[in-house]
């Protein structure tokens, strides 16, 4: 990949009367990259896209596509195509002129159009569909026409905006891997909007997590798992979520010796937490429920003096509720977040090594 | 009643639950009967019946104290169709119905797409577009009259501005009908902007934003998108606009009664004078009946052709 980056916003920001928009936004986007824009609702995501694409112009900022400067372009004029939540299929043309629409419009010859046409339906599984109209397609076959008609132009870049969340869950798996699949072999740059975080997860080269206008985190899914930037990050990547913990609630040996303790907080992945006999480990709980799962038991927790949490213990997990256990995690687990602004603090292991950990054998 | 209960008695189990079945369809036949009732006899009193006695009615002679009416077959359609002031009457009206039927529609859908924008004083807009729909036709004509009062109206006034002589609008034959089709355009246009504006607002903007990322401009959008989906909308006009223009009487009795020279003469205009002013029943019934053929026509025209060609979501 290329020094230069393919997509690049600089500062822009946009703001709306009714709230919303993107603050002072920085984002750059490799060549051939999937790169996932993430977060609740609200946060801008979906502005930053339309920004992107030209639906919005920047209050400040630059936007570049391609090493051109497009602040100003329209949307056509920035080579790219988009695939909409409500798809945006014509309801009155047929699949093939829904896909064929914009190269209608740009006057390409009816021997080019048909030959992209047919590689376009060939790519997304729609062949023999050509001549039927939106309304009697599946909500699945909808879904490809919008991909095919974002993929037949040969745009470099393509912009996707939750493209998923008409369609069921199952349904969504599978077309999840199948839009993967035809970015890796098209070699499109693709920005894809979701708020679901395991869509992200699952689809990213790189994430970028907004919140509130601003990037709260941008870097490779992995990144994000294991050492999120911020304590929000830490809450919004991962099911069930991590859990934070005031430091102040955990006993005095159990915490790094150097650190101001009420400055800080705990952050713990359902997975990393060991269930102990009582009075082993640093944090008191009672079993309220457990959920089997098939591979592995969610366990519930009520903590004395913390927010409840959740284990993820792998298997079958046959304690009762309303059981006393004694909670604990391996030395590498936790994660520390200042509590005022939610930053990840880095402890020297040494700090933190022997106090946290105590027979972890006991299980 | 007794009899029926005592013989289900003794059948079999099946045969009560047969009677009941039997019982409960014509309780749900009875049901819809009394649902279709008020609009069956209403239908029926003012337009089955009426459209059958014209029917009769044009089938025979204008009766007189001498000769009582006789059946006379299409002897009154021959005269009517023989008769000069028919294919003035046809012209007239096919003139008038060409020239106003496009120009509002095309005007109630420029105003609609300006209304449904995003611009200031959006209501004020809309309010002003619709105000001469809401005006009565009558207090509408006499407004017009105004305009048109040749030498003092406010047409004149404004022409004399210019050193143009003044123009007697509705007493000349030249101009006449087109003053008549001028103020059909200005009281129709308001009235379907509103049914435009009904359906502009059920168009998603994604269109608009789908189009435009796909490099059309406003008007390949419009051409391509936007008109084929309000085609639903311009059939209802269309269609509510042809009525409309056989059905114009009340402007003719306020601007021109008809002349000069039969100039703004329309089917139901002379219908009414046919039946009310020389009392020529028959033939205003068989002019009637044409005229009903014509719609029927249009209404199978309709919905054998035109329906199958709109996309109606």
């Amino acid at each position: 990949m290329s020094a230069q980056p393919f997509v690049r916003l600089k500062n822009v920001t946009r703001t709306f009367d009714g709230g919303g928009g993107v603050d002072n936004l920085s984002i750059d986007i490799a060549k051939g990259s999937f790169t996932v824009l993430l977060g609740p609702s609200g946060c801008g995501k979906s502005t930053t896209l339309r920004l992107i694409a030209g639906l919005e112009t920047p209050d400040r900022g630059r936007i570049e596509i391609g090493g051109r400067d497009v602040t100003a372009a329209g949307p056509s004029e920035r080579g790219l195509s988009m695939v909409f939540q409500s798809y945006a299929l014509f309801p009155h043309l047929d699949v093939a002129e829904n896909v064929v629409f914009g190269l209608r419009v740009r006057g390409v010859a009816r021997k080019e159009r048909d030959k992209r046409l047919a590689e376009a339906l060939a790519l997304t599984g729609l062949e023999g569909l050509g001549d039927r109209k939106p309304g009697q397609l599946s909500g699945g076959q909808r879904q490809r026409v919008a991909l095919a008609r974002a993929i037949v132009a040969d745009h470099p870049l393509c912009l996707m905006d939750e493209p998923l969340s008409n369609l069921d869950a199952k349904l969504r798996h599978s077309v999840r891997q199948e839009i993967r699949a035809l970015q890796r072999r098209l070699g499109m740059t693709v920005v894809y909007v979701t708020h679901d975080q395991t869509e992200a997860m699952g689809m990213a080269d790189q994430i970028v997590l907004l919140q509130k206008g601003r990037v709260e985190h941008m870097g490779p899914p992995a990144e994000l798992y294991e050492q999120p930037a911020t304590a929000f990050t830490a809450s919004f990547i991962g099911s069930p979520a991590m859990t934070l913990i005031p430091a102040a609630a955990l006993p005095h040996q159990f915490l790094p010796s150097s650190a101001r303790v009420s400055e800080l907080q705990l952050g713990l992945r359902a997975e990393d937490i060991e269930l102990m006999p009582e009075g082993r480990g640093p944090l008191a709980a009672t079993i309220v429920s457990s959920e089997f799962l098939g591979a592995e038991t969610y366990v519930y927790l009520a903590v004395d003096g913390a927010p409840p949490l959740i284990a993820r213990l792998p298997g079958r997990d046959e304690r009762a509720a309303g059981q006393r256990v004694s909670l604990g995690w391996s030395p590498a687990s936790p994660h520390w977040f200042d509590r005022e602004s939610g930053k990840r603090i880095t402890l020297s292991s040494d700090q933190t090594s022997s106090e946290l950990v105590s027979q972890p054998a006991a299980v | 009643m007794a009899a029926a209960s005592g013989s289900s008695q003794d059948a079999p189990p099946g045969f009560t639950m047969d009677q009941i079945a039997l019982y409960q369809r014509r309780r749900q036949s009875l049901y819809g009967w009394m649902l279709a009732a008020p609009a069956l006899i209403l239908l029926t009193i003012f337009a089955l019946i009426p459209t059958v006695t014209t029917l009769w009615a044009s089938f025979y002679s204008k009766g007189t104290v001498r000769r009582p009416s006789a059946f006379n077959g299409l002897d009154n359609y021959t005269s009517l169709i023989h008769d000069p002031a028919f294919w003035t009457v046809v012209w007239n009206n096919a003139l008038y119905a060409g020239i106003t039927i496009p120009f509002s529609i095309a005007i109630a859908l420029a105003m609609a797409l300006w209304a449904n924008a995003s611009i200031p004083l959006r209501g004020v807009v809309r309010g002003a577009y619709f105000t001469p729909t809401m005006l009565p036709m009558i207090a509408a004509a006499n407004i017009w009259l105004f305009f048109y009062t040749p030498g003092l109206g406010v047409i004149d006034s404004i022409t004399g501005l210019f050193g143009l002589p003044p123009v007697n609008w509705l007493g000349q034959p030249q101009t006449a009908l087109w003053s008549v089709i001028v103020v059909t355009i200005w009281k129709e246009a308001g009235f379907f902007m509103i049914f435009y504006l009904a359906a502009l607002q059920t168009i998603p903007p994604d269109f608009k934003e789908a189009s435009a990322i796909e490099g059309a401009g406003r008007f390949t959008y419009a051409r391509r998108v936007l008109i084929p989906l309000l085609m639903p909308t311009t059939a209802f006009v269309f269609i509510n606009a042809l009525i409309n223009s056989v059905k114009l009487i009340d402007h003719l009795f306020i601007l021109t009664k008809g002349g000069p020279n039969n100039a703004t003469k329309l089917i139901l205009y002379w219908i009414w004078e046919m039946a009310f002013a020389y009392f020529d029943r028959p033939h205003a019934a068989a002019m009637t009946v044409l005229i009903l053929l014509f719609l029927g026509a249009v209404a199978i025209f309709q919905f054998r052709v035109l329906d199958k060609r709109i996309h109606y979501r």
